[in-house]
């Protein structure tokens, strides 16, 4: 595992009146993820009295508590115990369910910034591509919108901020980038991402049985399309937008 | 037996069905949601006299024209608007009996803010995640639209309530929020933090069910990123500053996850003050103590009770009679504010 913020240190926040948020590090980080998923395990098998909800971020997790039937303070001294039983520096990813691949368009209107993140790394937009596609990628948490996913973590030289400026909008399936990250977008959306690609995989599909396709812990691949493809899929009626998703 | 209906004979862009939203589903994506104001469908609630909050339109600005098929009562809450039923005024914050065929028109009277029109027949439009709330930004749901045909179920009041609520008026001017420190705030220095509580922000035109833009005069409020910060969690309330330092207070429909750093997070209370506060108006934050904001902070149940207690029979402003001459009125004179 290769990471250059290998330290993972947990601190309890108060997020507004009624959550808590366990945070491992400020940055993201393989070991980061690793307590992350650990603690949301640990947590859904194990709920104390009154938490209304536990969601995994990429760093950090939250407890939704009713305050009608815990204390914020309970909470907080049952989590901090449960954080201080552990050794955050030993853990590795848990072994992913499922993997994902994903069809990607990187031409032209499908990929307005790809020259500037092939700029700042430093290298060729044929090399950017290829080590999207050969990246071991899992879907880290699922947020921003319905079902989007957070995937990681990309190489240490992918280590980009967002940019300063927001774009106004990005289409429903654009692939984006910062902060060894990529994300999916859901819907059409503002971001301050750098946008790499184009795919017909809709992460949240009300027609579907279960509307968001992803989980947390999912294993990624991306494989490269045309736009023509990509332009088909998108018509299709398939939500998935030609993915296909291996059990193991 | 069929339920009445209402009739959509013209509408603004920006109305939209709301009720609390759908809490706890954030690992899905999916944000709270729900009115901008959930205060106004609380008042809602206890102006209909009914045992739950019901779905209500929500009209974010402007308005449009409800007709309907059947009697029933319906509540006017929120930032008050123009309405009138035929060509007869109806007072704000307060519930009306309505016959079939009336036809209501709602309207602004300023820029920015929320009103809600609450029918005693519930709205009736399909549950996702065990809620009627329109959630644009994920796709759920649509806005209201001209020739629309809404669904109700049976009167959940009688059909002749006519009752009103008076409500403080600092609900809709903008003016002070109290905020709670979070995971991010450390990240702001507290130069930053000083400038920023002694700051006048000016909301912005830019508004809606995501978040409200704040303009100020000044150098923008920056913070510490060097590391980029992982995105983290984001709930209604939040401060959040845009890489360029420009705050947006964040609302119902805002992301789960987000990158810019939040300075703090507005408590409830204080959040549908935020929501109704008009285009242009001033509005400044006060950091509060978690211990002081548990002190303050009221279940939907009580502040339903509460308002429950406040709500008066309706007494009919001569000035919104217009037929008064047809009135037996007293012999002699009146000035007509005597009555």
């Amino acid at each position: 595992m290769t990471d250059d913020h290998p330290i993972v240190t947990p601190k309890i926040y108060p997020l507004g009146m009624d959550a808590l948020v366990i945070q491992f590090a400020r940055t993201v980080s393989d070991a980061a993820s690793a307590a992350v998923q650990f603690m949301t395990a640990t947590l859904q098998g194990n709920r104390h009295e009154g938490i209304v909800e536990i969601a995994p971020a990429l760093a950090s997790l939250l407890v939704r508590f009713d305050p009608n039937r815990v204390s914020r303070q309970t909470l907080n001294s049952w989590l901090t115990t449960l954080c201080a039983d552990h050794d955050w520096s030993q853990l590795a990813l848990p072994k992913s369910k499922r993997t994902w691949e994903i069809p990607v368009c990187f031409d032209g209107d499908a990929a307005p910034d790809l020259a500037e993140v092939a700029d700042v790394i430093g290298c060729d937009p044929s090399k950017i591509i290829a080590e999207i596609l050969s990246a071991e990628l899992r879907v880290l948490a699922i947020g921003f919108a319905p079902g989007q996913p957070y995937i990681g973590m990309l190489p240490e030289h992918w280590n980009m901020p967002r940019k300063s400026a927001i774009t106004a909008e990005v289409p429903a399936g654009a692939l984006v980038t910062a902060v060894r990250q990529l994300v999916l977008f859901a819907n059409p959306s503002p971001t301050g991402w750098q946008q790499l690609g184009l795919t017909a995989f809709r992460p949240f599909d009300l027609s579907a049985q279960d509307p968001v396709a992803l989980r947390a812990g999912d294993a990624m691949t991306f494989v490269q399309a045309s736009q023509s493809d990509i332009s088909a899929l998108r018509d299709s009626e398939n939500p998935f937008g030609g993915a296909s998703c291996k059990v193991h | 037996m069929q339920g009445a209906l209402i009739h959509i004979d013209r509408i603004a862009p920006g109305v939209t069905v709301q009720d609390l939203g759908r809490p706890n589903i954030m690992g899905l994506g999916l944000s709270h949601g729900g009115a901008a104001d959930r205060i106004a469908l609380y008042e809602a609630t206890a102006l209909l006299g009914v045992s739950r909050v019901l779905p209500a339109f929500e009209c974010m600005g402007i308005g449009g024209t409800f007709r309907f098929t059947g009697p029933m009562v319906i509540a006017l809450t929120g930032t008050e608007m123009r309405a009138k039923l035929g060509e007869r005024s109806l007072t704000w914050g307060a519930c009306h009996p309505v016959s079939k065929g009336d036809v209501l028109t709602i309207a602004p009277r300023q820029s920015g803010g929320y009103g809600y029109v609450t029918p005693s027949c519930p709205i009736q439009t399909p549950l996702i995640y065990n809620s009627q709330a329109a959630h644009l930004t994920a796709g759920i749901g649509n806005m209201v639209q001209v020739g629309d045909c809404f669904s109700l179920g049976g009167p959940l009041c009688d059909d002749a309530r006519n009752m009103r609520l008076a409500v403080s008026p600092d609900r809709y001017t903008g003016g002070r929020l109290r905020y709670l420190a979070g995971p991010q705030t450390s990240l702001f220095g507290a130069e930053t933090l000083e400038r920023f509580h002694n700051t006048d922000f000016t909301v912005s035109r830019t508004a809606n069910r995501q978040g409200v833009k704040l303009d100020f005069l000044g150098e923008p409020f920056g913070c510490d990123l060097s590391d980029g910060i992982a995105s983290d969690f984001i709930v209604a309330g939040d401060i959040q500053m845009t890489g360029a330092g420009q705050p947006y207070v964040l609302l119902a429909e805002c992301q789960t996850i987000g990158g810019y750093p939040r300075i703090g997070t507005v408590i409830p209370s204080d959040l549908a003050k935020c929501a109704q506060a008009p285009t242009g108006s001033t509005i400044r934050f006060e950091p509060i103590t978690l211990k002081s904001a548990d002190a303050v902070l009221m279940s939907e149940h009580i502040q339903i009770s509460a308002l429950r207690k406040q709500v008066t029979a309706m007494i009919r402003d001569p000035h919104q009679i217009s037929d008064l001459l047809s009135y037996q009125l007293i012999s002699g004179v009146t000035a007509g504010d005597d009555l």
